[in-house]
């Protein structure tokens, strides 16, 4: 866990004073909303249906239990005793008031935490892996180099207008979950031929209106250059992104246009300027990075733990939990868990003051006090002893937090939608219980297997609804809500976005059309095929053809 | 209050700001023959009188956001004024084109910024190399001064402090 130095505080503080003066000014008059609303959106402050909106960063998911108990006062004092964690590994506010939002960075402040860049057109909180550092298919920790970049993005004077918003995801692992192909820039942390480090770069991904997997510009970027190669690709969009059209202004526009070899040239003539400069990094600066990412005090165990082996083939329901909830650990006899925020009919990635403080301890327990959160809007425990796993179980069943579904159909992934979302054309929320609800039973969701099902209440894909092996989007239908559904988008390194189904559904018929969609796959299904695979297979008609043969029957 | 159209002006070397008047006329096209004393040209039409004005040290260039410093390069050095202009201040490009400016093509002259300027983007522009800065004409100077001591510690370098705080951490 990285832990801030006088400078990092200093930083902090003198940017809760100058908030602070932001918010006054506001108030007073002397600042326009027009001024203000660029200036609260780079912290973090929109405003929303119900009250302004405040999301605090959670910089790549990261969290020590200290920080989980100040949010949990922060959703108690100043919200309605809740919080709800983003798709961006972060977490929003949905009641603060306007007055209060200076305090309430003064207390993060207080643990090393801010709302700096949670939105507005400037680089945002970095992204990566939930089970960086323990994950059994890592090659690089990704978390050193999340860090340094999150330093070298706070209030970057360059790039603090860009024409929009910039998201960086990384990854150092054989899989990809963090879901770096659809992101601004997605960084590979790889090894070359040679063995030394470096990075692999991905630009111009992004959902959204313009939903598009982004392409590799560099193939191997020497780690050393990291931040002058991140300076360059930012200088280019700054200067010839468009800024005429709000829709066509992210970088995936930009790279598309001139072609990615284009892109890449220009990047790379850019480069050649900054390369070997200032900003070329330090073996010391890695190193001291690396040094705030080192393995806790783990203990010597055996692989298989004998008494969690023993409960495991006693007890299905625990059997089952571990079997969705539990991730294989890097280091023998220890184990990652997933906390999942899907309960049934709590709105996906919701969590109430009290879970928060419990979970805290339950860090503090059983996980040397370190809590993360996943671009899949779940709580993580990344060290957890394995003989342990079972009175995590019980703790985490008293919290609502056992429900045994991670990866599987009712672990939806959910924007805010028209409950709290100005944007929204639709609901997302109820939706997404409506779903769960068709699936409640266990052995059939068991059955079922992976499957991701994604839901934004609007094109701006919060929700990632584009890749999500089933995705629904809310529409707009001459002013009421309607939804389209796609089938086939994967995150992974085989990121793709989902194929449109046909005409849009009400919200009445949405679980029926994915209960449809369910049972197409289990009909078409060879031995233990996932549903992409079979959706792979067989294509997009048999699906069509069931549902819209379904709906013409209801007339 | 101290009405704009005033400038700010920050001595790079000391820190020291002063708020002077402005004596700089902002042409929108180069007049036909003499220049006037004083006058801040369009990048374009200073380029096309490059030869005539390159050693004048009473014009200066206006850059529009989308005016490019490579066009100018390393004649930025001889120059004793550039303006650059922000339409709005959420249209960062004019960042860009201080740094160039300063960074790569040896500009030391006064880098101002005019247009959308006031105190929440005082401290992003010096960091890109501005060190004068036209207030806007409905702000009050003074206080906009007061956005150059928002932080006083930075990460990345840029053009003020090109050491990033990771080479000068240990120091
Ligand atoms: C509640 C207020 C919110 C507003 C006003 C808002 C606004 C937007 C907008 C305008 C976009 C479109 C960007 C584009 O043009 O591509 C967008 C995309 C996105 N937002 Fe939000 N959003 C909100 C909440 C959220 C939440 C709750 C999450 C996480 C659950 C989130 C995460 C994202 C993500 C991941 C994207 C996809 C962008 C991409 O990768 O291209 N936002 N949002
Ligand atoms: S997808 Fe649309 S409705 Fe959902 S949170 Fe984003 S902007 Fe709001």
């Amino acid at each position: 866990m990285y832990i801030y130095d006088d400078y990092d505080q200093r930083i902090v503080d003198q940017r809760v004073a100058q908030f602070r003066d932001q918010t006054r000014r506001f108030l007073s008059g002397e600042l326009t909303g027009e001024e203000f609303r660029p200036l609260r959106l780079q912290n973090g402050l929109y405003i929303q249906r119900h009250a302004p909106m405040l999301r605090v960063a959670v910089p790549y998911g990261h969290l020590t239990s200290k920080q989980v108990r100040m949010l949990a006062h922060i959703a108690r004092k100043y919200d309605r005793g809740y919080g709800h964690f983003t798709t961006r590994q972060n977490i929003q506010y949905n009641w603060p008031k306007l007055e209060d939002v200076p305090d309430i960075l003064a207390d993060l402040a207080t643990v090393q935490m801010h709302a700096v860049q949670t939105s507005g057109n400037c680089v945002r909180n970095t992204t990566t892996d939930q089970f960086a550092g323990v994950a059994h298919d890592e090659i690089i920790d990704p978390r050193p180099w999340c860090e340094i970049i999150r330093q070298w993005s706070t209030f970057h004077p360059e790039f603090a207008h860009l024409p929009r918003k910039f998201k960086i995801a990384v990854c150092g692992s054989v899989e990809d979950r963090a879901a770096t192909w659809v992101h601004d820039i997605g960084v590979h942390v790889v090894h070359n031929e040679a063995g030394e480090v470096g990075f692999k770069v991905i630009v111009g991904g992004g959902l959204g209106r313009t939903p598009i997997v982004g392409a590799v510009i560099r193939e191997f970027l020497p780690q050393q250059h990291l931040l002058s190669y991140l300076d360059a690709v930012l200088r280019v969009y700054n200067r010839y992104g468009r800024r005429d059209n709000k829709y066509k202004a992210r970088i995936k526009i930009l790279v598309k246009a001139m072609t990615p070899a284009a892109f890449a040239a220009k990047v790379e003539a850019e480069w050649a300027h900054l390369k070997d400069g200032p900003m070329t990094l330090t073996q010391a600066e890695i190193d001291r990075n690396a040094a705030f990412f080192t393995a806790p005090a783990y203990e010597t165990l055996p692989a298989e733990d004998a008494g969690f082996a023993q409960l495991r083939s006693e007890n299905k329901a625990f059997a089952r939990w571990v079997e969705r909830n539990v991730f294989k650990h890097k280091v023998p006899g220890y184990a990652a868990v997933t906390l999942s925020l899907k309960a049934t009919g709590v709105a996906p990635g919701d969590a109430t003051d009290a879970q928060l403080d419990a979970v805290a301890d339950l860090a503090d327990q059983y996980a040397f006090g370190e809590i993360r959160v996943s671009h899949e809007q779940n709580l993580i425990l990344a060290d957890v002893k394995q003989s342990d796993l079972f009175a995590v179980w019980e703790a985490a069943k008293k919290l609502g937090f056992a429900t045994p579904n991670i990866g599987l159909i009712t672990d939806i992934v959910c924007c805010p939608g028209g409950d709290f979302c100005d944007l929204a054309n639709a609901k997302s929320i109820p939706i997404a219980e409506g779903i769960q609800r068709v699936f409640d039973d266990q052995d059939y969701l068991f059955d079922l297997g992976e499957i991701d099902l994604n839901i934004s209440g609007c094109m701006n894909s919060c929700g990632h609804h584009h890749v999500g092996h089933i995705g629904i989007l809310g529409v707009d239908k001459s002013g009421s809500e309607w939804y389209q559904v796609s089938l086939g988008g994967r995150q992974g390194h085989d990121a793709s976005l989902g194929k449109v189904i046909g005409p849009s559904f009400a919200q009445d018929d949405v679980p029926g059309v994915v209960k449809q969609i369910i049972d197409v796959y289990v009909e078409h299904r060879q031995d233990d095929e996932r549903f992409l695979d079979v959706f792979d297979r067989v294509g997009m008609e048999p699906f069509k053809t069931r549902i819209y043969a379904k709906e013409r029957a209801h007339g | 209050m101290v009405k704009a159209p005033h400038i700010v002006k920050l001595d790079r070397a000391t820190g020291q700001r002063q708020i002077i008047a402005n004596h700089w006329l902002r042409l929108a096209e180069a007049a036909d023959d003499a220049v006037p004393p004083h006058s801040l040209l369009p990048l374009k039409e200073w380029l096309e009188r490059r030869d005539e004005l390159i050693g004048r040290a009473d014009v200066g260039i206006w850059f529009a956001p989308d005016d490019e410093p490579e066009a100018l390069g390393s004649d930025a050095a001889q120059l004793a004024i550039i303006a650059v202009e922000f339409p709005a201040f959420t249209d960062g490009r004019g960042f860009s084109i201080g740094r160039l400016l300063r960074e790569r093509y040896g500009f030391t002259g006064e880098l101002r910024a005019v247009g959308d300027v006031f105190k929440d983007t005082m401290l992003y522009l010096k960091r890109c190399g501005f060190d004068a800065f036209e207030v806007r004409a409905d702000k009050d100077v003074e206080e906009a001064a007061k956005g150059l001591d928002d932080f006083t510690e930075y990460y990345q370098g840029a053009a003020d402090q090109p050491l990033p705080l990771f080479r000068r951490r240990s120091a």
